[in-house]
């Protein structure tokens, strides 16, 4: 563990040595990520596996002494820390692999691959960083990652479009991040997590100050985890190539946000009003991005709202104090929804459209890409037995216990949306008769299905670490040793949840078959009887538009008014200064004509009157 | 021998350099202009000589001088004339106001 800072090197090094050498290297460039990222891996588990028995191990050195103050950086190895380094590097790894093939023939792949470097490197820094000041560092990194790649089609407008909006939509909750920071470290005098804590426990901070400061961290996470109201870069972020939706926009990057509500949980659970507004905030968007995912008509849309919709989940699993819940359903949602992802790209690969509408009876075509998508489908949907099954119930028995009983329902009621968009999902594209233009459609390289396969291992087994039955091997172990964490472990709840949770996400997917899979109820069945709910929908709540007539319109006035300061005010004393300076340059410019005959008299006339002067003084000015 | 008052040889002088400065200051014709220095050089000698005879101490220096400066011009003359055969190649043109391209 005490070389665990090696492990976000390695990333940076593939992105060095392709920032240098890429153009030479070109496709051979996927080996370099491939190799730095498996090591990186490696390294992880062995961490991950050493972690189990080793105690926290921190350690630090002073960066910068500002008098008496010693700002330190380093690196810290705690469980989460640990979990998120395994998480991190793998889907990486897979994502590093399954590039290979989907990227395969694009002119800037070596460009690709530095940024993935770049990008897996941010988000390993980030997640073993022992202080906040460093995690911010790391967090804006990873923006740029994001940025980088999400506009990776930049001859695209819609792809720079949604890079720019991907950007300055997290840099507004990154204010309330660095805000929070700031006034945490004005209250403790330190950004180390432990020495916050101890404050906190300590009674340092006056109750409403802890409020304040956990909602601005917690404005950050909405920014990054693409919660409501800051939610609709993410849908858009899927212009970037389907790996970085993988990587990024599913598995790992929005994940950040409830990394970071995760890893401060005791400030959190210390105010019961900022662990009420992230419950409410995520249990609105898990509801909110779930509706609009039942009707939208993008493969990449529908999971992409379905990820804003799992982060809401993961949000209210913490805001009602369920931290093993939550982190629980970090980890299993990473693994199946970077599947659902990579099978995403895998047959949009095959088809060459994202639209769900023109797929369709690919089932028999995709012979491995169907069954892996079936997969992360029931995953996702909570079908028992696999591992979103078991930390969606955890969620539930979360929210019964510690949250609201009206979040109880928005949770069970998000659930069975979830179960029906994606099984509507699924059908549409693997079952019935083939719509659109198909005639080239295979199955993608095996470079492809193989990170695929891999994952769809973890989907399934990746929830046996902590069920009821089994034991909560995973729930114990994330609160051991930390009595502040261990009050929020594992929730037993009642039977009748699991039950519940099952029931319903059967309807969910009973409905969907109905309709999209027997079709024995019309399609239209539900936007016939609700025209106009069915128009919202499909346009997002109109949230976007609002922005656009509200805040984009405010600040577009601001910006004409101070441009209209800029041009005539700033602008005309400017101009008169540099108008009067050119007059003088003028006036004197023309004094050298270049005729030497005109400065020899000039040079006379001037000794001449230095002559009368002087004769007239008689020698001396007085 | 010396009837003649020493203001009479700086009259004479500063007559001299007064039309060498006219003729420098207005002539186009850049030949007239170096000549009419040359006469403002001479202007010069008549006045080094005129005190090295009348001055405070008169001595030999100023006649040595004079000496010096009329063979000093001799090869600025020269120099001169060179340089503005080599202007008169590339320019073909001796006017002195059209050899303006200090300016800009």
């Amino acid at each position: 563990m005490e070389n665990a800072w090696l492990i976000p090197l390695f990333p940076l090094i593939s992105f060095l040595i392709l920032l240098l050498f890429g153009k030479r290297l070109k496709e051979a460039s996927a080996y370099v990520g491939i190799l730095l990222t498996l090591a990186s891996l490696i390294y992880s588990i062995l961490v991950l596996f050493e972690r189990f028995s080793e105690p926290t191990y921190v350690t630090k050195f002073d960066w910068l002494t500002i008098g008496d103050f010693h700002l330190t950086a380093g690196f810290e190895v705690n469980q989460l820390n640990a979990l998120m380094l395994f998480i991190v590097s793998l889907v990486s790894f897979l994502v590093h692999t399954y590039s290979k093939g989907y990227m395969h023939g694009d002119e800037r792949f070596h460009v690709f691959y530095a940024y993935l470097g770049l990008f897996t490197f941010a988000m390993l820094g980030l997640v073993i960083s022992p202080n906040l000041l460093q995690t911010y560092i790391f967090w804006e990194l990873v923006g740029v990652g994001s940025f980088l790649l999400i506009g990776f089609y930049f001859y695209k407008e819609e792809a720079k479009a949604a890079a720019k909006k991907a950007f300055i939509m997290t840099r507004i909750g990154d204010v309330g991040l660095f805000i929070g920071m700031a006034l945490l470290f004005w209250q403790t005098k330190s950004f180390e997590y432990s020495d916050i804590f101890a404050a906190v426990d300590a009674g340092q901070v006056s109750g409403t100050m802890i409020t304040l400061t956990a909602i601005l961290i917690f404005i950050g996470a909405v920014g990054k985890s693409g919660q409501f109201p800051l939610h609709t870069w993410l849908p858009d972020a899927m212009e970037g190539p389907t790996p970085v939706s993988a990587l990024i926009h599913a598995a790992t990057m929005v994940a950040a946000g409830v990394y970071l509500v995760a890893s401060l949980f005791p400030l959190f659970s210390a105010s019961h009003t900022a662990l009420m507004t992230v419950a409410v905030i995520g249990g609105f968007t898990a509801i909110f991005a779930a509706s609009i995912g039942l009707v939208q008509t993008d493969i990449k849309r529908v999971l992409a709202y379905s990820t804003v919709s799992q982060l809401g989940y993961m949000m209210l699993a913490l805001g009602s104090a369920g931290y093993v819940a939550g982190v629980f359903h970090l980890m299993t949602h990473a693994f199946f929804k970077a599947l659902l992802f990579l099978a995403a790209g895998s047959v949009i690969h095959a088809v060459h459209t994202q639209d769900i509408e023109e797929m369709g009876g690919l089932w028999k075509k995709l012979k491995l890409t169907g069954p892996l998508f079936l997969i992360g489908t029931l995953a996702i949907s909570g079908v028992p037995l696999l591992s979103g099954f078991f930390s969606k119930d955890e969620i539930l028995a979360a929210a019964w216990e510690g949250g609201h009983p009206v979040l109880f329902v928005l949770a069970l009621v998000a659930a069975f949306f979830t179960a029906f968009y994606m099984f509507r999902l699924f059908f549409m594209v693997f079952t019935g008769e083939a719509r659109g233009n198909q005639k080239h459609v295979h199955e993608s390289p095996s470079v492809m299905t193989f990170p695929m396969i891999i994952l769809g291992v973890l989907a399934v087994v990746a929830g046996y670490v902590n069920t009821p039955w089994f034991g909560t091997f995973l729930g114990d172990w994330l609160v051991d040793g930390n009595e502040a964490l261990a009050a929020h472990g594992h929730h037993e709840g009642p039977v009748w949840i699991m039950i519940l949770a099952t029931v319903v996400s059967l309807l969910g997917i009973y409905l969907a078959w109905l309709i999209y899979g027997k079709r024995s109820v019309s399609r239209n069945w539900l936007s016939g009887s609700g025209d106009m709910l069915h128009t919202v929908l499909l346009n997002k709540y109109y949230v976007d538009e609002f922005y656009q007539l509200t805040i984009v319109a405010i600040t577009k006035g601001i910006s004409y008014f101070l441009r209209f300061i800029d041009t005539f005010l700033v602008e005309g004393i400017v101009k008169g200064i540099t108008g009067f300076v050119q007059g003088l340059g003028a006036t004197g410019s023309k004094m050298q004509s270049g005729q030497v005959q005109t400065y020899g008299a000039v040079a006379f006339i001037g000794l001449a009157l230095l002559a009368v002067i002087y004769a007239l003084t008689g020698g001396y000015l007085r | 021998m010396s009837s003649v008052p020493a203001s009479a040889f700086l009259a004479l002088a500063l007559i001299l350099f007064c039309i060498g400065l006219y003729g420098a200051l207005t002539k186009r014709n850049t030949v007239i202009v170096l000549i009419s220095i040359e006469l403002m050089l001479n202007a010069v000698n008549i006045n080094l000589v005129t005190f090295s005879k009348y001055g405070m101490a008169p001595s030999i220096t100023g006649q040595i001088f004079a000496l010096f400066a009329i063979s000093v011009a001799a090869a600025e003359a020269a120099v001169g004339l060179a340089i503005l055969i080599a202007l008169y190649r590339t320019k073909k043109t001796v006017n002195i106001d059209e050899m303006d391209t200090m300016k800009n």
